[in-house]
């Protein structure tokens, strides 16, 4: 059991008119098993929480604490945080350039692990997983995201999350850039990964559509930089039909 | 053992087109019509696959057969009273690489000349290997019959106080393709003109380089492709970085097409990465067309810093930001030196650019 604990989180950027504050004191507690669904409008600072929580260089945490278990993860490096056990897949996958997915695979598997995976069982723990998300096996003889569509990207994605079994994962708008059949092939891969490892999942979205296939246990509505409702699953209905209006001037 | 005479050439001052970028005061005399330079073969063969022939021959029995401009080359041509001519026999195919090797030079300043014949339909590949301390000075000419196809990769593995000046200068037959690989990572100035001409069509050029740049290290690259006849193609792709305080890269690519060239097809390509401040990389393509009846002819140029994003997504993954380093720097050549597809080499070259990678924080 894993509990990632955000306490008073305020965090800024430094833009070209100077610091900017973007989250405005997050308060969050996610246990292994639990889905927290975080839903806003574009520019309320979903994605600062989430690069925030992953370390990126660019956001500037100014108060507040995030601990796993915890451990501080604000002191961790963005390579120990995700060996503590957080995973963010991302909205937009970086291409690196003749770095092949079976080769990226396997070196962040060994940094997770601490060892080397055995040659004979990787290969088809791999397989299995890039089975069940639809991926062609030549799919890892290419070069990480470089010339991935849409549907590649997050399966890629969700697959890093299968294999690197992750304690928290955050899912930042896993949904955009995904037709019908891709959503559900992603969904049932987060699903698997929830049931069979007790992943506690913090599933940033701006539409209700990916809660039809990842079924949240709580809903937290993001304005302005911080949480301005909170509720169960009726409260994502309630957005659907209501959208963020009524929370514009939070 | 000869020594040569001096000529009265020009000598260059540094402020001419070709030598602007080098730095004539590192080149220990090689530049320098009163230093004398020790005339002795230098390249030691390690591997000789049948079908290959390697002699030594007078320099006057074996004139050289292109026209060079370059005044330091003149002093080799001047200079040398053997050259080393390796045979290629007609219609050989032979699957293990030549392999000649440089490891025994200390800081006198000396010339090489070399000579590489490939017969009609030959198939073969020539790994030249320099290494430890040196100054050298060499030309090295090709030859390539109809139909011959040969590989030449050079790797300039020098020490820090090494300077290497080269001109590698290939004479393409019909049908015939050459393709080098020239990897430098060694040395204190490395200046390599790799220059291509061809003689009748459907003759091929691909020309590759690799280059890593640290502290205070000058490494220069010429390319020089001439299409004069129709119907001939050429590919050039050189990709260096550069890491640490006045570490400093030239690569100029030179492409001209004269007016009887109909239907070349070329494209050339520099790519540099800066992992650090204080790196310099001049990379200057020059594409001169005399006629309009072409396949294609185009050239692209970029030079950019490390994408803190990629180490970002791959430390996101739990791989720590030293391996990641590597990891990216490794990709970042991955198209050229797996192309090189020499057991052994290709790994040696990868660990070597780690090391260099190691050597100042990015």
């Amino acid at each position: 059991m894993s509990t990632l604990e955000i306490k008073g989180l305020h965090v800024s950027v430094i833009t070209e008119e100077g610091a900017k504050e973007i989250l405005r004191g997050v308060d969050l507690t996610i246990n292994s098993g639990e889905t927290h669904a975080i839903m806003g409008p574009n520019g309320s600072g979903k994605s600062t929480l989430a690069y925030s929580i992953a370390g990126h260089p660019k956001y500037t945490i100014t108060s507040g604490s995030v601990t796993l278990d915890g451990v501080d993860v604000l002191e961790m490096t963005v390579d120990e945080r995700a060996k503590a056990g957080l995973f963010l897949a991302m909205q937009y996958p970086v291409e690196v350039p003749g770095v092949s997915v079976s080769n990226f695979l396997r070196t962040a598997v060994t940094a997770i692990r601490g060892e080397a995976p055995k040659v004979r069982t990787w290969v088809g723990e791999v397989k299995e997983a890039m089975s069940a998300l639809s991926m062609d096996p030549a799919f890892s003889e290419r070069n990480v995201n470089e010339g991935f569509s849409g549907g590649e990207k997050k399966r890629h994605e969700i697959l890093q999350m299968e294999l690197l079994k992750p304690k928290i994962a955050i899912l930042d708008e896993t949904d955009s850039g995904l037709d019908v059949d891709a959503l559900r092939i992603v969904s049932e891969g987060v699903n698997r990964v929830k049931e069979n490892q007790d992943l506690g999942i913090m599933l940033i979205t701006h539409y209700t559509r990916i809660l039809r296939y990842i079924k949240p246990d709580f809903v937290h509505v993001f304005a302005g930089g911080r949480i301005v409702e909170e509720g169960g699953p009726e409260l994502a209905t309630k957005l659907e039909e209501n959208g963020y209006a009524e929370y514009a001037t939070a | 053992m000869s020594l040569a005479t001096s000529t009265n050439y020009m000598v260059p001052t540094g402020r001419e087109e070709p030598w602007r970028f080098t730095p004539l005061n590192r080149l220990a005399g090689l530049h320098e019509t009163s230093v004398e330079l020790h005339d002795r073969i230098s390249l030691e063969p390690a591997d000789i696959p049948a079908g290959v022939v390697i002699t030594v021959e007078d320099a006057v029995a074996l004139p050289p057969i292109s026209t060079n401009d370059d005044h330091i080359i003149r002093r080799v041509r001047d200079g040398v009273s053997k050259v080393l001519l390796v045979t290629i026999e007609k219609d050989a195919e032979i699957a293990l690489p030549i392999f000649l090797i440089r490891s025994m030079l200390d800081m006198t300043p000396e010339i090489s000349r070399v000579q590489v014949n490939a017969g009609t339909n030959s198939h073969a590949t020539l790994v030249i290997e320099n290494s430890g301390e040196g100054v050298l000075a060499e030309e090295i000419e090709f030859n390539l019959a109809p139909g011959a196809n040969l590989r030449f990769v050079t790797l300039q593995e020098w020490s820090a106080r090494a300077v290497h000046v080269a001109r590698h200068h290939a004479i393409i037959g019909k049908d015939a393709t050459f393709t080098s690989y020239v990897v430098s990572i060694g040395g204190s100035v490395v200046r390599i003109s790799p220059t291509v001409e061809y003689t009748g069509p459907g003759s091929n050029a691909e020309l590759f380089g690799l280059y890593f740049a640290t502290d205070g290290q000058h490494l220069e690259h010429r390319v020089h492709v001439e299409h004069s006849v129709p119907g001939a193609r050429s590919r050039v792709n050189y990709k260096g970085a550069l890491n640490g305080n006045s570490a400093h890269t030239v690569w100029i690519g030179d492409v001209f097409i004269k007016a009887a060239a109909q239907g070349t097809d070329t494209y050339e390509l520099n790519r540099n990465l800066l992992l650090s401040h204080g790196a310099r990389a001049d990379s200057v393509p020059n594409l001169e067309i005399e006629t309009g009846d072409i396949v294609g002819a185009g050239h692209a140029s970029t030079t950019g810093r490390f994408d803190d994003e990629q180490l970002f997504y791959l430390m996101s993954r739990g791989i720590p930001s030293e391996q990641a380093r590597r990891l990216v720097i490794r990709g970042f050549f991955s198209d050229i030196v797996s192309k090189l597809k020499l057991e052994g080499i290709e790994e040696r070259i990868m660990n070597r650019i780690d090391s260099e990678l190691s050597v100042v924080k990015i």
